[in-house]
């Protein structure tokens, strides 16, 4: 397991919202928990039962956050193995249901 | 329109099961309560240990409520994992909701945490007997693909009711466990038609070990539950005795270890070679009368 930890700067921050999860920690998959934060950014904890894949993490999750722009937010993802197309679409999926909390 | 239980998370089955938006969860995701062990072993762990518990209610009745996330190792039952059923039971006998309704997933003791995981089901067994000694009514509702293995298997059929739907599975030990301990020629666990006819509902229910069929359909798991709320199966010794009764009349027919479709030939399923083809409603009236009329305390 390799855990590993991404911050990005600015955006907007989301309308009140309670902690969401969607996803399961199942072969290929990974559960991904938004967090009300008081940090200005966005933060992202991965814990991935892949190693090594650091770099692949940083350009999708940088991805996310240039298409969603949020800040004042803590995402937790436990993942299984999911290729970055899941993981990008469980972000979406994510937003969207603290979106339509909101 | 027909939603497949087995193909939903465990999320998801709880959410259609119960009146809309009533779920109210204990320890969420977001209260981090998860498995100490798989982290020392270097495993992914799950905010929830792979289970959801918490009160709802369902057709405007009080029930508490658990759902198991096969997906998640396997719907193994971890020393958290157990530990969460066991206090959802506890708080039902203090609170006495009207009934308890596990949707059950799992191939029993998660292998990672053996020792923990064990005294984990012994602990949900001795729970759901006391929920169930004290007139609440247990509901287990199986309908997930991964089925009810293991520990898991010999709590479910702790409960007062279990719902099966056609696809889902039920057993002590699983397909795989039975080929590895005795070979191909005793169990081949690659031949699907031998495995759903062995351990699926049909052959569950067939034979009185499950009280309601379903077809794997959303609404039908539901409406199940809502006719269970009220069929108590009090624990007494006439009861222990017609259920051993069954038992022994199944192992009278069966002496042999024969195939399903020649148990249930001999348990009086009338054109046994087409039950695998069937739907919950076309088979229903075919059940063993025998079978029925022990059975007919539940449902």
């Amino acid at each position: 397991m390799e855990s590993l930890s991404f911050s990005f700067d600015g955006g907007r921050t989301p309308a009140p919202f309670a902690p969401t999860l969607v996803g399961v920690v199942a072969s290929g998959n990974l559960e991904v928990l938004v967090e009300p934060s008081a940090d200005t950014g966005c933060r992202i904890a991965v814990d991935t039962s892949a190693r090594g894949f650091g770099p692949v993490w940083e350009a999708v999750l940088r991805d996310f956050h240039e298409r969603h722009g949020l800040a004042g937010i803590a995402i937790a993802i436990h993942d299984m193995g999911a290729t970055p197309a899941v993981v990008s679409l469980r972000l979406d999926q994510a937003i969207a249901a603290i979106e339509g909390d909101a | 329109m027909f939603t497949s239980f087995a193909e939903m998370s465990a999320r998801e089955r709880l959410a259609s099961l119960v009146d809309p938006g009533s779920f109210q969860e204990w320890l969420p995701p977001s209260e981090r309560v998860m498995s100490p062990h798989l982290a020392q072993l270097g495993v992914p762990a799950a905010f929830d240990d792979g289970v959801a518990i918490g009160r709802a209610a369902l057709a405007g009745r009080r029930v508490f409520v658990a759902a198991q996330e096969g997906g998640f190792m396997g719907g193994g039952v971890g020393e958290v994992h157990g530990a969460k059923l066991v206090g959802l039971l506890r708080r039902a006998l203090r609170d006495r909701p009207d009934a308890v309704v596990v949707l059950a997933e799992s191939g029993g003791v998660r292998l990672h945490e053996a020792n923990a995981g064990l005294i984990a089901v012994s602990e949900v067994m001795r729970a759901l007997l006391d929920v169930r000694a004290a007139g609440i009514a247990t509901v287990m509702l199986i309908g997930g693909a991964n089925g009810c293995f293991g520990g898991m298997g010999i709590v479910a059929r702790c409960a007062d009711t279990v719902v099966m739907s056609d696809i889902a599975r039920h057993a002590m030990s699983g397909p795989e466990v039975i080929e590895s301990a005795h070979g191909a020629g005793e169990f081949d666990s690659r031949d699907r038609a031998l495995v759903w006819r062995t351990t699926g509902g049909k052959h569950r229910w067939l034979c009185g070990d499950c009280d309601v069929l379903v077809d794997d359909d959303a609404a039908a798991f539901r409406a199940a539950a809502v006719a269970a709320l009220d069929a108590h199966r009090p624990m007494t010794l006439a009861a222990l005795q017609q259920e051993s009764a069954l038992l022994q009349a199944r192992a009278d027919v069966d002496g042999d270890n024969a195939d399903a479709f020649e148990l249930w030939s001999r348990l009086g399923v009338v054109e046994p070679g087409t039950v695998p083809d069937l739907d919950a409603d076309t088979l229903r009236p075919r059940r063993p009368a025998a079978v029925a009329a022990l059975a007919q305390g539940a449902a």
